[in-house]
């Protein structure tokens, strides 16, 4: 590991109108790392992930992002191009409906080789055996890389979602509520393939989710977010097994047991 | 003709002003969509009111028009377009590639090779290379100005999955100047190699979305395609059954309930020149 932060987040803010839906949030995210932000419906995860990723400008603070091609760069100040570029070659976000990342027209093939070709691939074959590649890790039939992921179920979907995003070798992935509208047995088998990828590539993630066991199995860190503002900040089982404060507790102690 | 009750070419000054200046912006970037304030023709939108108030624009009293409609010119509109001008601006007409200083066109570049100084104007239905595969407009856009071109594969990149081969035959996407990413209106792919260095100037008008663009005379224009899968003008694998020709563009027509087919020169000039030179199948 290197001695600096991928991404640091330094009190920042997005309000619509009088309404802050984050207000002040300050962290540090390091190469490698699994960072979870939970939280309950309307807490401000979503929108901080957003405005990480540039989908909504910040109202106020900082974020800034090493770049393995442009060096340190600050993401609220940064222009459109060099942002989409960085979107483009360096980052991936996972939606948590993947019908908001796919292509649902153009085949599984198209929708991860979209990526590469987006980065400037126009080798058809290579293309096409990247995206095989890639279908296989994420435990999708080979045989399917031309038919029409609205014919996929959910669970296939959002592992193309995945393999689309990965397929360009990102440092940083965003997900939000990538298990979120699976079924729990689906969802099983979409952390373990997560998990796994996470470590085989060295990903650095950031992962919004209101499901604690998510957190528990893909993060090192937890950020536990209230109302807009981050609460409790720590490692994973250290913020589940001994919460501080009192939304974390409640949080903590609202989870069924099966 | 004189005493028409109408301006020279139909349009006012200031319209035809207001057109120019978009062209000369449009020439400036090639392939780049510049948006104008498209005017009512006497004609529905849809059938060539872009192509005429480009042409309406740019014509002079001592132009010589010639109009193609699929490389006909004799077909329904190029015969309504050719006698609407005639009659507006009074200017010769002719159907000879070689003595037109303008030619209107919606399907073809025609066969004989363009010469400096002629224009080519297209009637475009269409200005939109991404339309397809990015329904926003405020999108593609974007997309044009960060030349952000990735997803213009994805069409093409289905094609060979499919096919086997880029299956696109007209309307094929080309980048122009190596900067802009333009739709060559509907002329077939087999045409898009005769845009590349054209000595003349070619200029595009669609009249329903309002846009025009234009490929200065000796610009870049290479169709897009893979490195493994290089571009391949299509046309079909027969001869003129009037001139013999092997080597242009071909309509293929159905000649009796079996089936039975025939193919003809798309280009009529062309395929009539070649047969009074003593060129017969």
């Amino acid at each position: 590991m290197t001695d600096a932060p991928l991404l640091s987040v330094h009190d920042l803010s997005v309000r619509f109108g009088a309404l802050a839906a984050v207000d002040g949030v300050s962290f540090d995210l390091w190469p490698g790392e699994v960072l979870a932000i939970v939280g309950e419906s309307g807490s401000g995860k979503t929108t901080l992930l957003r405005a990480i990723h540039g989908f909504l400008r910040p109202t106020a603070g900082s974020i800034r992002y090493r770049s393995d091609r442009f060096g340190e760069v600050e993401l609220t100040v940064l222009d459109e191009p060099r942002r989409r570029l960085l979107a483009r070659t360096e980052w991936g976000f996972v939606h948590q409906n993947p019908r908001d990342g796919l292509r649902l027209s153009h085949s599984a093939g198209a929708n991860v080789g979209e990526r590469l070709m987006a980065a400037g691939a126009r080798h058809w074959g290579n293309i096409r055996a990247q995206a095989l590649v890639w279908l296989d890790r994420v435990e999708i039939d080979q045989a399917r890389i031309d038919d029409l992921p609205r014919t996929f179920s959910g669970g296939m979907q959002q592992r193309l979602q995945i393999a689309r995003v990965l397929v360009i070798n990102p440092r940083l992935v965003l997900m939000d509520e990538p298990t979120g509208g699976l079924d729990v047995s689906v969802q099983a088998r979409l952390l373990d393939l997560i998990r796994r990828l996470v470590a085989e590539l060295g990903l650095s993630v950031i992962v919004v989710t209101h499901d604690l066991g998510v957190a528990r199995l893909l993060a090192q860190r937890i950020l536990v977010m209230q109302r807009g503002r981050v609460v409790e900040a720590g490692l994973t089982d250290q913020v589940l097994d001994d919460p501080q404060h009192p939304y974390s507790q409640l949080l903590v102690s609202s989870v069924l047991a099966a | 003709m004189s005493a028409t009750p109408y301006n020279f070419a139909y349009l006012d000054e200031q319209t035809k002003r207001e057109i120019r200046r978009a062209l000369l912006k449009a020439l400036a970037i090639p392939g780049h969509q510049v948006p104008f304030a498209s005017r009512e023709m006497p004609l529905a939108r849809g059938w060539g009111t872009g192509g005429m108030q480009v042409t309406a624009a740019v014509i002079g009293r001592d132009d010589v028009l010639k109009v193609i409609d699929q490389g006909a010119d004799d077909t329904t509109n190029a015969v309504s377009i050719r006698q609407f001008f005639t009659r507006v601006a009074g200017v010769r007409t002719t159907t000879r590639t070689e003595e037109a200083t303008i030619i209107q066109t919606r399907h073809r570049i025609p066969e004989t090779p363009l010469r400096p100084g002629q224009i080519m104007v297209y009637q475009v239905p269409q200005p939109e290379p991404l339309w397809r595969l990015e329904p926003s407009r405020a999108e593609t856009r974007r997309l044009h100005a960060l030349a952000e071109y990735g997803i213009m594969h994805v069409k093409l990149y289905e094609d060979i999955a499919r096919h086997g081969r880029i299956t696109l035959a007209y309307d094929y996407p080309v980048l122009v100047h190596g900067r802009y990413v333009m739709a060559p209106s509907p002329i077939p792919a087999f045409d898009n190699p005769k845009l590349h260095r054209s000595p003349a100037i070619h200029l595009f008008g669609a009249g329903r979305e309002k846009r025009l663009y234009a490929v200065p005379p000796h610009t870049d224009v290479v169709s897009l395609a893979f490195e493994d899968h290089p571009f391949r003008p299509w046309k079909a694998d027969a001869a003129c059954m009037l001139c013999g020709a092997t080597d242009s563009y071909l309509d293929e027509i159905l000649i009796d309930d079996r089936g039975t087919r025939r193919f003809i020169c798309s280009d009529t000039d062309w395929c009539e020149r070649r047969r009074a030179k003593g060129k017969a199948a």
